[in-house]
């Protein structure tokens, strides 16, 4: 193929050029190339290898359907595997390369597989599972891995980047009454008639241009178009491609925002992700000319017809000096008048005989010949060719470039998206569209149009029709007919080569040829979807948009079926790949998810607390003093409460406030234990259960006032618990006069716990007689002032087995509250404690929390019977004892001591019995801790039948992943002060 | 993607929203034995086709809602409050 510049076509600009390196060398290309085209311009014909069989590929084609130039753009961390050249715009200081072949591809060592074809033929990979034959040798997947590692290798294509992504990309949102995919004569032309109307409309063009297929006409200029559209209030988006059609015209769209520049602005995004609201989409996607499968179809120098007049006019290339045309239709013959006016050799093999068409005679025309086989490697020398009837090698052309039109598709893949299948047209040979209720329409050649007029006056058919359908205006309107060729096309989808090993390509990126087909038809492989997943065929990322009608039409032949009977395969978002990177947006790293804290969040850490996440919360972990570790730290933390007094931030748990004069009655359905009797000024721990009897969560209910409660909810389920009441009162109670409101954000609470946590709390009150053991015993509660004039709800809970507090202020005084309190605790020689002491403390004492109610357990297995009232129903009451939860053989919450108390244990340990360690074991532990008090390690969790099973055998705690392994004793999970006697001193 | 015409805030997305579950289950009384809570916990049909649904607006004005979908085409024909006093007030506000 020799390529070469042409002074007077184009529309790029020859004041600008720019200097691109392929493979380490240096070009020149201009503003307003694509890598491909500059690639052309500089006589390259070879730019990547194929996926299997690593033959030679060059440019097939002039968009998104290109499936030959694929190849790496950007180095270092911007490197981008797998680009089209055809749709990646040159910019200066871009760096390319090819890939999947070395030492590159021009010359690359893998080519001998293009020789070993017939070990690679299509269901090769699938093959290896079962063994090497005769004898299925190494049946099984340990063969299947080794020689994973080295297909995988050896197939593919380019790779990514293995560093941080230095780009960031952004999530956007817009609605309109129209959007408009795609800017061709018809998309135009729909989008000026909806606007001309009132309409709210945004146009989309994945292209750097307006202009759709009229950007290949020598006098095409996009720029006065743009200004007239866009004077009418139209948004055009270019560079944006719409990816995929959702529910209720929902759109995604892909804005490359600076894909075509070397250093971008750093206030940029590289990509944005649209999601579009519309009330009518119209869809003018254009449609895409296919190739014809015939021996050795893939050589570099083959090209489809229209992809060398988008060349010549928009980017002045002459794709070839002596260029034959093979064609089944009449598309082609604008192309090779321009070609050789341009001054190439041009001439047409048609498929078909008798057809009439008008031409300036500077080309041949071969009536009634199709292409037969190309002679050549890395480039074309000639073309043998035979005559449409009786196939075989009739005569040879010497050519430099072969150019195909096997027909045109139309881009109906939006439509897809939708489950819209489309239907079979004989007389053009394609798919079309098929109507749908929603409010979708489709214009232009995605409608099977072929000529410009029809096209334009479908889109003003098209914006009728979205008018019509919004009820704006109930005006007649009519589709053209499609088709819109003088001749009718005649059906070219293979030219069957006669000789043994033909290499005739259907899916040229994976390697997937007409041979292919056939084996799939042979071992079986004949539904639509099943022969693309035996042979990979439209499975690379051109998702078939060239290949996929030819292969139906070879399984079709094979069946003696037509087309349509066959089936096609379903089309699915995204229409071109979208990165990973425009999918999260801005939700990596610290922005994956929110980021939850308390009020105290600063004070917390100015107090030199270390943070640790829970769920969505930033929790005080523990607070080191000069050097202490974790350990160290909550060790010291967890025994100054048991002595003196420590103070912890409680903020995350949730907090509901209840309200209305059936509260109470509420209350006492949704919680297992009573609550009809619960005292104004009193608090009870409650517990709720699902509708099918396991434990949902626990916590407190405070009685504030004859119809008012505050609830508080664990952390992690605060939310749920909140959607869980509102749906009771609003689906199933409805005569329930309550209202639920959360309130988690309003309140900060900090729990004060230890022997002196009274005194503490003494000084920080006004009137300390509020809190004495009279006024406020264990459970009450009393709204009061702290010092200040500082109002506060203060209940006597505990969680760590001690005298305790819990105090709320709102949260805008929480500061306030802790300077007040950390003074006063500091006197006492108290401490701050964060979450891993506050977890030494409750497991000491046996309390569950979010590793224990893990959604499997009952209140009986947590050992929590008492709190099942055996006087009301609520909640789960009746399925509670239900068939499998009866049973005597569940895991029921215990306490672990290692055996030898010098040893340790992990959570995740299998709790077994001492000669039967395998599988699930007959329990877990779930929490451990270095228990200070006992001054060895303590844990919970859970074992079949409970301590009264096991409190005299000693059992194996399995630890396989940490390869661990000790022998337990079961206690009774209330390890410390099991009579509760300190909390309620 | 679901849009979703919530009778406070508007059409808005599904995102917004979580699904509750069956909208025709008659939850039994409190008291009711084993074998009825059962039947209404753990039988769903599976319905091709509009069926009633709860969604709840989780992340807009926390209505629970009754929602006519079309499991096929999620298609949604009706949206309406759970709470029959909420649902008097829409209708009343039409």
């Amino acid at each position: 193929m020799k390529t070469s510049r042409l002074k007077n076509y184009g529309k790029i600009n020859r004041d600008n050029d720019l200097s691109f390196t392929w493979d380490n060398k240096k070009y020149k290309g201009f503003k307003g190339d694509t890598l491909a085209s500059a690639l052309l311009a500089n006589n390259i014909g070879v730019v990547g290898r194929s996926f299997k069989y690593h033959r030679p590929r060059g440019i097939f084609s002039s968009g998104v359907e290109e499936s030959g130039a694929l190849v790496t753009v950007g180095s270092k961390d911007r490197r981008d595997p797998n680009v089209r050249a055809t749709t990646q715009e040159l910019y200066d200081g871009l760096k390319a390369s090819g890939q999947n072949a070395f030492p590159n591809v021009n010359f690359d060592l893998a080519g001998i597989n293009n020789y070993l074809g017939r070990f690679f033929a299509s269901g090769f990979y699938y093959k290896t599972f079962m063994g090497i034959p005769p004898f299925e040798w190494g049946k099984g997947t340990a063969i299947w891995m080794f020689f994973e590692k080295f297909i995988r290798k050896a197939a593919g294509m380019g790779s990514a980047s293995t560093l941080p992504d230095p780009d960031s990309y952004e999530h956007a949102h817009d609605f309109c009454d129209v959007i408009v995919v795609g800017s061709g004569p018809s998309g135009i032309a729909a989008a000026i008639e909806a606007a001309e109307k009132k309409l709210d409309v945004i146009l989309v063009e994945q292209d750097s241009l307006i202009g759709g297929d009229q950007l290949s006409e020598y006098e095409f200029d996009s720029s006065h178009i743009e200004n007239q559209i866009k004077n009418l209030g139209i948004k055009v988006m270019t560079r944006t491609t719409a990816f995929g059609l959702y529910d209720n015209c929902v759109v995604g769209l892909l804005e490359r925002v600076t894909d075509h520049l070397l250093l971008p602005d750093k206030t940029l995004p590289r990509q944005r992700f649209w999601t579009i609201r519309a009330k009518h989409i119209i869809v003018g996607a254009g449609a895409i000319e296919r190739h014809i499968a015939f021996n050795n179809n893939d050589i570099p120098g083959v090209m489809t017809v229209n992809a060398s007049k988008h060349y010549l006019n928009r980017y002045g290339v002459l794709t070839g000096k002596k260029i034959v045309i093979t064609a089944n239709n009449d598309s082609v013959y604008e192309t090779a008048e321009l070609l050789s006016e341009a001054g190439a050799n041009v001439t047409v093999l048609d498929s078909r005989t008798n057809f009439e068409i008008e031409t300036n005679k500077t080309f041949e025309i071969r009536r009634g010949y199709v292409p037969y086989n190309i002679n050549g490697s890395k480039k074309i020398d000639s073309l043998d060719i035979s005559k449409s009837k009786n196939i075989s090698k009739s005569e040879t052309i010497n050519c430099d470039q072969v150019l195909l039109s096997g027909g045109w598709s139309p881009a109906v893949h939006l439509l897809s998206h939708r489950g819209v299948k489309p239907k079979w047209d004989y007389e053009n040979a394609c798919f079309l569209p098929s109507d749908t209720k929603e409010n979708i329409t489709m214009i232009g050649s995605s409608r099977g149009l072929w000529n410009k007029n029809d096209c334009i006056a479908s889109g003003v058919a098209g914006a009728t029709d979205a008018l019509n359908r919004l009820g704006i205006s109930k005006t007649n309107y009519f589709f053209p007919k499609p088709g819109g060729w003088k001749n009718p096309i005649k059906p070219l989808y293979e030219v069957k080569y006669n000789k043994s090993r033909s290499k005739s390509f259907v899916d040229y990126q994976h390697d997937v040829t007409s041979d292919d087909v056939r084996l799939a038809h042979r071992e079986g492989f004949i539904s639509v979807e099943h022969l693309k997943r035996y042979t990979t065929l439209g499975m690379a990322n051109d998702q078939g948009k060239m290949g996929n009608i030819i292969g139906l039409s070879l399984m079709a032949d094979l069946l003696n079926k037509e087309i349509p009977e066959v089936g096609t395969t379903v089309f699915r978002p995204p229409y071109t790949p979208v990165s990973i990177g425009a999918l999260s947006g801005r939700n990596v790293g610290k922005h994956f998810r929110p980021l939850r804290v308390t009020p105290m969040h600063q004070w917390n850490i100015d107090h030199g607390a270390k943070m640790i996440e829970v769920g969505l919360y930033q929790r005080p972990w523990y607070y080191p003093k000069e050097n202490e570790t974790l350990s160290n730290s909550y060790i010291r933390e967890a025994t100054t409460v048991r002595k003196t007094v420590g103070i912890c931030d409680v903020t995350s748990l949730g907090k509901i406030a209840i309200q209305g004069p059936d509260s109470s009655e509420f209350l006492n359905r949704i919680y297992s234990n009573g609550f009809s009797k619960l005292k104004v000024g009193k608090a009870r721990y409650g517990i709720m259960l699902r509708d099918d009897g396991i434990v949902m969560d626990d916590g407190t209910s405070w009685r504030l006032a004859e119809n008012e409660y505050f609830m508080t909810t664990s952390t992690g389920e605060a939310a749920k618990v909140m959607s869980w009441l509102e749906e009771l009162l609003q689906t199933r109670w409805t005569n329930l006069n309550v209202n639920v409101t959360s309130v988690s954000e309003q309140w900060a609470g900090v729990s004060i716990a230890g022997p002196k946590s009274r005194e503490v709390l003494n000084n920080c009150v006004i009137d300390s007689s509020v809190i004495n053991n009279n006024n406020l015993p264990f459970m009450g509660v009393t709204s009061t002032f702290l010092k200040g004039k500082i109002p506060c709800r203060i209940a006597r809970i505990s969680f760590s087995g001690e005298l305790a507090f819990e105090v709320y202020v709102k949260s805008d005084f929480s500061n306030t509250m802790m300077d007040l309190l950390w003074e006063n605790a500091k006197k006492n020689d108290g401490c701050l404690y964060g979450l891993e002491a506050l977890g030494a403390l409750r497991v000491e004492k046996g309390h569950v929390t979010a590793a224990e109610l893990d959604g499997r357990v009952t209140i009986d297995d947590a050992g929590l019977s008492k709190m099942a009232s055996s006087k009301k129903s609520y909640i789960g009451s009746a399925m509670r004892k239900r068939g499998v939860l009866k049973n005597n053989d569940r895991e029921i919450l215990v306490g672990f001591f290692p055996a030898n108390l010098k040893e340790t244990f992990n959570a995740g340990t299998i709790v077994c019995e001492k000669h039967n360690i395998k599988g699930q074991g007959i329990g877990r532990i779930t929490s451990v801790t270095y228990s200070p008090e006992l001054g060895h390690w303590i844990g919970i969790g859970f074992v079949k039948g409970g301590l009264d099973r096991w409190k005299d055998t000693i059992l194996v705690g399995a630890d396989p992943v940490r390869n661990k392994q000790m022998n337990l004793k079961i206690v009774s999970p209330h390890m410390v002060d099991p009579k509760g006697e300190r909390m309620h001193a | 993607m679901i849009r979703i015409n919530c009778p406070y805030c508007g059409e808005r997305d599904h995102s917004e929203f979580s699904y509750g579950g069956d909208a025709t289950i008659k939850y039994p009384s409190l008291d009711s034995s084993e074998k009825e809570w059962t039947e209404a916990i753990f039988f769903r049909k599976n319905i091709k086709g509009f069926q009633l649904e709860t969604w709840h607006h989780t992340n807009g004005c926390r209505m629970w809602l009754k929602i006519e979908r079309s499991t096929v085409t999620h298609e949604i024909r009706s949206v309406k409050p759970c709470h029959p006093d909420l649902q008097k007030v829409v209708e009343n506000n039409k």
